[in-house]
């Protein structure tokens, strides 16, 4: 069919909305509650159109095309209209952009910016609320929040979660959890997906930046980092390069100049996850125990399954997850290597993750002391390289450090939805048959679906496998498995759709386009590097041989593995 | 009690009642022969059921919401008593709301061979009189008369005034309201025997979900909820879109305020609504409904409980509907409070079990309304007209009315007016006729400003409008609404940027906070009002004076993209009550902006409290009442009130006994 | 009726059922508690964020517990012109609450609605179940001062 916009004929699908069609011509309407493969839900009004017969403007999100439709995307009303509710909603906040996280990043600020608004014309009372600063995660600022929804949909129906809700009515209405209690007292998972889709700045992580800071100035701490493999494919976008450009080099500099005394690779704990958890699959097959065996990298799945499904702990990896282990070798094989007291090391993690933060506080991950110290987002890395006064782009590439710095194409992977199943696959296939993989790419578990399935046969077994991201398509499968019809061995959760690429630490906003090059790029540093099997790592053969004997030893299980905590869902 | 069931259910009866005949035997129909005993039987039932032809004299006592708010219980309970004690065998009836609340409690009498007669402001200590004299000395209590029934019978009450002849009642047409103050709510067959599914059953012999459909257009009846779309084009639509179950919902979510006619119709003829609605579901293939009623009308709740179990009982709803193989059940949902699920996508989100926010449309209800399915939500006034449609015919009920506007609107006049109540007038009639004919006028001698029509989303109408007919477009064309009939009588004590900051707040805490143009627009439209109202002695910033008139400049501007941009009907009307106040009433925004002062005496913080020392007599009663020593005077002297130091607070004039103390 | 008897009445996992057993929780306990509220999701089968954001949307649910009187101010419109504001104000002030609020010693909860349909005897304020209509700045201190005394 043919619909106008804007005097220009246009061809649309029937059951598109205005909005979809707009955008595929290049027009752009405003939008703040609108979120793509949800249903719209109508509620911030920027969208409004103006439509010939209609008697008042339509929100475009969510109005269907017809045949003949004629629509003006930009009349005087239109205008008017938006810099009105762009106006009200200023009226109602706090107005505090020059310190606010958001600050050049935010949907409100650069609206008004764009609709000239020019004064608060409307003032009056604002709605009060309480900062959350509770938990070791994830901040709220109510009085900030617009009110468009855009967490609380993600947190129930993306993710399953439900931690918080529209509160109240009207004028009061508020996003909290329930009681109005802070998040760390309910069953929030830390996931962070509610602070990619925050428009403004009501939501936010927890900062460490300062105690990174504090670490690097103290001239008593060895301030090692690490970065996790989808930091290097997302962290240019903050520094205006485009989204999916490799700057694994350039992060590695701007630490060493920004102060830090060893770079390592978390890749390279990603392999080692790798040696660990393959060991433990096929001990788990050939002695019959727990199955299916899910991972436990992705911290926000882990305590999603310790509040909704504790019953289902024994299916968990024990493998603690590729950062831990880094920081556990750090604080005792490098340490002691280098005979540094492991007291004064400070393991810094630069993550894509909100979750982590949490992770890292847990009292069983570390012995006598944490196995990591501090946990940054990607997007803290980019503010403190800025501070730094650092021009990232110009930057030279550098090298991490050794030894933990080597890593195989195995452990690059880990940043994608089902790379953590397809690097394990590669060295399972190894340790089960002695040879390699014929072929290395796994086709079956790639790509941007939620729930990605195979079956692999390996020395006569058929190994069934599943690889899901985004907390909500793991339900169904968690269901069968409590009522014992699952037939799955191995199963991979990622808590964020698509995986760390789109972790909730991940530059701001991380839109479709985005996750799809961040995508490509992590296959890509796969592909280009040498070796692409954990077991094929030198490092990783070396540190066996001298300090952990074999995958599964008591060293390791010591040092590598963990255990899970039943937690409340309220 | 006998009824129609067991009356024809006996079992020495040679002729087979199946469910399909039911409704025919009772109605009379001229194809069926009853044996003569039974025949007797009914007649002789009937005849007691429309208390035509008694043995013993009847009582009946009006016992509505504001039949029981006057205190009918008590009058019902010393009727009792005294009948009892005395020895007298009559029959106690209570019956729902006759419309006239000004003048409850209202008891008729009806005895043996005279007609009903009608007895206001009845208390309990009138009962024992209203039974010596009319029950027992067959006299009138004629300063308690409100009118005799137009009746045939064999005696008469001398020199009384015919009910429909008096002012409230002679222009009043009862359509819908035919039963209501007339018949025992809660006994079904008072309704059957009155023509009660009578149509119902002539759909389900005679007619397809077509002609039902057809005749309701023809009839041209529209949603009496507000916005008067056609209910035969929405149950049209519904009928045609495909849906393996399709719900039929009745909104008894009644939250305007000032407005209480579906509460009549539920508490005083429930079945009538029933009725309607299984017809709705038969024309639009529904198999099951619901009627979504606010707590706070307890009665009509328990009522309904009542009317569902009965109809059940007779087969006259649930499984295969006097036989014809249509079914159809129905359960009550009872709203939460909150105004806003009067907006039909709300109520579906209420229902589903979520904060009632209402959803975008398109898609509408007709297409995917609850759990996704068509559904077809009426109000209580829409579906009780759908009867009498079916049983007196589409044409008779469309030469009721205007051109665009067919048959009877109810309307809850209240306020400033005489006769408080209840009124149903055929579309077209005047607002004047209303206020002035049925309503009496203003009390107290004062004189009429204007009336608010159509609850928070109209407008307040002055007196250069009110010669204007009734109907959905002339309303509309004048600033207001048809809305769900609230009409409210304001006088001259009234202030109208009061009335329209009165509507600002219940608005305000009504939005559901769903869409910003309503959540954040609607408190700044408060704001600007309350600006207007405040004294700037109690505004803490100097710049509130500046806000005030900015207000008022942008308030027209707000008002408009409130009016075009949010989400559902009640953000979309949000604006009316101010634009229309402002519209007619501009002169005393004025006084309020620049003068500092409430014409009508009403904002508080703008009047200055004085003493006439003329009638002071120095009691220092007010000086003691004043709460912030604002009154100084020596006793026995005239008091004066320090202006700067008043709160306004109006303690002193209100404890006043010499009437020494008034404001300007 | 015990707790338990409450949630048999209502089949599990049914999210249509939700208002509903607010309702009976609330008509059985007088408000919503907490622990309650839980049971409540862990019944119906959702978050308990979602049972808390309905129970703060509709009027009709109490967080807390209410006084022994419940004092209903009707704000109808017929009920405003005829001073149904100062009728509140004064309540408020004899009773050092506000609207929404519970005496400490919850003798007394004032709560407004938006119209009973008792407006021809307007202002009008119902006490538990019972009417109280025509009321006057005079009348009103006096019926208060009644059930203060009353206890």
């Amino acid at each position: 069919m043919n619909i106008t916009i804007n005097n220009i004929e246009v061809w649309a699908n029937p059951g598109e909305t205005v909005l979809e069609v707009a955008e595929r011509e290049g027009i752009r309407i405003p939008t703040l509650c609108y979120l793509k493969g949800f249903s719209p839900t109508g509620s911030c009004r920027m969208c409004m159109v103006e439509v010939e017969d209609q008697g008042r403007l339509v929100p475009s999100c969510a109005f269907p095309v017809y045949d003949g439709m004629k629509v003006k995307t930009n009349s005087p009303e239109v205008r008017r209209a938006r810099k009105t509710i762009i106006e009200l909603l200023l009226a109602n906040h706090p107005q505090d952009c020059l310190v606010c996280i958001r600050n050049g990043n935010c949907d409100l600020q650069s609206l008004a910016a764009e609709y000239g608004v020019r004064s608060y014309r409307y003032v009056g009372q604002r709605r009060k609320g309480k900062l959350d600063l509770a938990s070791p995660a994830i901040e709220r600022d109510p009085e900030k929040c617009i009110l468009c929804g855009r967490c609380v949909r993600v947190c129930h129906e993306m993710q399953n979660v439900g931690a918080i809700d529209l509160i109240n009515r009207g004028f009061n209405s508020t996003v909290a959890p329930a009681m109005d209690r802070s998040l760390n007292t309910v069953a929030c998972v830390y996931c962070g997906q509610c602070i990619v889709h925050c428009p403004v700045g009501a939501l936010r992580e927890k900062s460490d930046q300062k105690r990174v800071w504090e670490a690097i100035n103290n001239t008593d701490k060895l301030v090692v980092a690490q970065i996790a493999p989808a930091v290097r494919v997302a962290i240019g976008e903050e520094f205006g390069l485009q989204p999916g450009e490799i700057v694994t080099g350039k992060i590695v500099a701007a630490l060493r100049r920004m102060g830090v005394d060893t770079v390592f690779d978390t890749n390279f704990a990603a392999d080692l996850t790798i040696m660990e958890e393959a060991n433990e699959l096929i001990e788990r097959i050939t002695l019959q125990k727990t199955l299916p065996m899910i991972t436990s990298c992705s911290p926000g799945w882990v305590k999603y399954l310790e509040h909704f499904y504790p019953d289902l702990m024994d299916h968990l990896s024990t493998c603690k997850s590729p950062h831990e282990m880094e920081g556990a070798m750090i604080k005792s094989y490098y340490a002691r290597k280098m005979g540094i007291n492991p007291e004064k090391i400070f393991v810094v993690s630069v993550m894509p993750c909100i979750a982590k933060k949490f992770e890292a506080q847990r009292p069983e991950l570390g012995k006598e002391f944490q196995d990591v110290d501090a946990v940054i987002t990607t997007r803290e890395l980019a503010r403190m390289i800025r501070v730094a006064g650092l021009d990232f782009s110009r930057l030279p590439d550098e090298g991490f450090d050794d030894p933990l710095g080597e890593s195989t194409g195995a452990g690059a992977i880990f940043g994608v939805a089902g790379g953590v199943m397809e690097a394990a696959l590669r060295t399972a296939h190894y340790m089960m048959t002695g040879k390699d993989m014929p072929v290395i790419d796994f086709s079956p578990i790639r790509g941007l679906q939620g729930v990605k399935e195979s079956t692999v046969e390996i020395n006569g077994i058929k190994l069934k496998i599943a690889a899901v991201s985004g907390l909500k398509n793991i339900d169904v499968l968690l269901k069968d498995i409590q009522a014992g019809k699952s037939e799955y061995h191995f199963i991979e959760v990622m808590a964020c759709p698509n995986g760390c690429i789109n972790g909730g630490g991940q530059p701001l906003p991380s839109t479709p386009e985005k996750i799809q090059k961040r995508t490509e790029a992590i296959y890509k540093i796969d592909k280009g590097l040498p070796k692409r099997c954990s077991h094929h790592n030198q490092s990783i053969q070396k540190l066996y041989q001298e300090f952990l004997e074999k995958p599964g030893s008591h060293t390791a299980h010591d040092l590598l593995h963990t255990h899970y905590i039943r937690r409340n869902r309220y | 009690m006998k009824d129609f069931l067991d009356i024809l259910n006996r079992k020495h009866m040679d002729f087979k009642v199946t469910p399909d005949l039911f409704m025919d035997i009772i109605h009379e129909s001229p194809d069926i022969t009853l044996p003569a005993q039974t025949a007797q039987e009914l007649r002789e039932y009937k005849s007691r059921l429309t208390l035509e032809k008694t043995d013993k004299p009847a009582v009946i006592v009006g016992m509505g919401t504001c039949g029981l708010a006057n205190g009918a219980q008590g009058v019902y309970d010393t009727f009792k008593e005294e009948l009892e004690k005395r020895g007298i065998e009559a029959e106690l009836i209570s019956t729902g709301c006759v419309g006239y609340c000004a003048e409850e409690v209202i008891v008729d009498i009806k005895l043996p061979g005279y007609p009903r007669l009608s007895y206001a402001r009845v208390t309990p200590k009138d009962v024992s009189n209203l039974i010596e004299t009319t029950l027992i000395n067959h006299e009138p209590v004629r300063d308690k008369v409100l009118g005799v029934y137009h009746e045939k019978s064999e005696k008469r009450w001398e020199n009384l005034p015919v009910i429909n002849n008096i002012p409230f009642f002679k222009i009043q047409q009862k359509v819908v309201l035919e039963n209501c103050g007339i018949i025992d709510p809660e006994n079904i067959d008072q309704y059957i025997v009155r023509g009660g599914y009578k149509g119902l059953s002539r759909v389900l012999k005679n007619m397809s979900p077509e002609d039902v459909i057809e005749d309701m257009l023809k009839a041209g009846l529209r949603g009496r909820g507000g916005g008067g779309f056609k209910t035969g084009m929405k149950w049209k639509f519904a009928r045609q879109s495909e849906g393996d179950k399709k719900y039929l919902i009745c909104n008894a979510d009644e939250g305007d305020p000032g407005a209480f006619m579906d509460r009549a119709i539920l508490e005083g003829d429930p079945h009538r609504v029933v009725e309607g609605m299984v017809i709705a579901a038969y024309a639009i293939g529904a198999s099951e409904g619901y009627i979504y009623c606010r707590a706070e009308y307890p009665l009509a709740i328990r009522r309904l409980r009542k009317t569902l179990a009965d109809a059940e009982k007779y087969g006259l709803l649930g499984d295969n509907i006097l036989n014809s193989g249509f079914s159809f059940k129905l359960k009550i949902k009872e709203g939460a409070g909150a105004f806003v699920c009067g907006e039909e996508t709300a109520l579906i989100n209420s229902i589903e079990g979520n904060r009632g926010m209402p959803r975008p449309r398109p898609p509408y209800p007709t297409t995917e309304g609850l759990w996704g399915k068509p559904t077809v939500i009426n109000n209580v006034e829409t579906f009780a007209n759908v009867p009498v449609i079916i049983r007196r015919g589409a044409d008779w009920y469309a030469s009721i009315g205007t051109a665009t506007s067919k048959g009877t609107k109810i309307f809850a006049l209240s306020g400033k007016v005489k006769n408080v109540g209840l009124v149903e007038v055929p579309m077209g009639t005047t607002l004047r006729q209303i206020v002035f004919d049925v309503g009496g006028g203003i009390p107290d001698g004062r004189r009429f400003k204007a009336v608010q029509i159509g609850g928070p989303s109209g407008g307040a109408l002055p007196e250069s409008v009110i010669d204007t007919a009734i109907d959905y477009e002339n309303l509309k064309e004048i600033g207001a609404m048809m809305g769900s009939g609230g009409l409210v009588v304001m006088d001259e004590t009234t202030c109208m940027v009061d009335l329209a900051k009165y509507f600002m707040t219940f608005i305000m805490s009504e939005s559901c906070g769903k869409c910003i143009p309503c959540r954040e627009g609607t408190k700044r439209l408060y704001e600007t009002l309350e600006r207007l109202t405040r004294s700037y002695k109690n505004e803490n910033d100097p710049e509130e004076a500046l806000l005030r008139f900015q207000g008022m400049v942008y308030l027209e501007r707000l008002a408009k993209v409130i009016t075009t941009t949010s989400l559902c009907g009640l953000g979309q009307t949000a604006a009316n009550p101010v634009l229309s106040t402002l519209h007619y009433f501009r002169d005393e925004y004025e006084a309020h902006l620049y003068e500092r002062k409430c014409p009508a005496g009403v904002c508080k913080e703008l009047l200055t409290y004085k003493i006439d020392t003329d009638k002071c007599t120095g009691c220092t009663l007010c000086a003691t009442k004043c709460p912030v020593d604002a009154i100084v005077g020596e006793r026995k002297k005239a008091h004066y009130i320090i202006s700067d130091k008043c709160t306004r607070c109006g303690q002193c004039m209100m404890n006043c006994n010499f009437n020494a103390i008034y404001v300007e | 009726m015990n707790n338990q008897s409450i949630f048999e009445a209502y089949p599990r996992n049914d999210a249509s059922l939700l208002i509903p057993l607010l309702q009976n929780i609330q008509t059985e306990f007088g408000y919503l508690p907490e622990d309650q509220l839980e049971k409540v999701a862990e019944h119906i089968g959702i978050p308990l964020s979602r049972v808390y954001g309905v129970a703060t949307f509709y009027n009709q649910f109490r967080l807390k517990p209410l006084g022994k009187y419940v004092i209903r101010v009707c704000r109808g419109t017929a009920c405003h012109v005829k001073g149904s504001l100062d009728i509140l104000r004064i309540l408020e002030s004899e009773l050092g609450i506000k609207a929404g609020e519970t005496t400490k010693d919850f003798m007394f909860s004032i709560e407004t609605v938006a119209c009973i349909g008792a407006c021809s005897i307007a202002p009008v304020i119902v006490i538990n179940d019972e009417y109280f209509g025509g009321l006057t700045p005079k009348s009103i201190q006096k019926l208060i001062k009644k059930f203060k005394d009353k206890g």
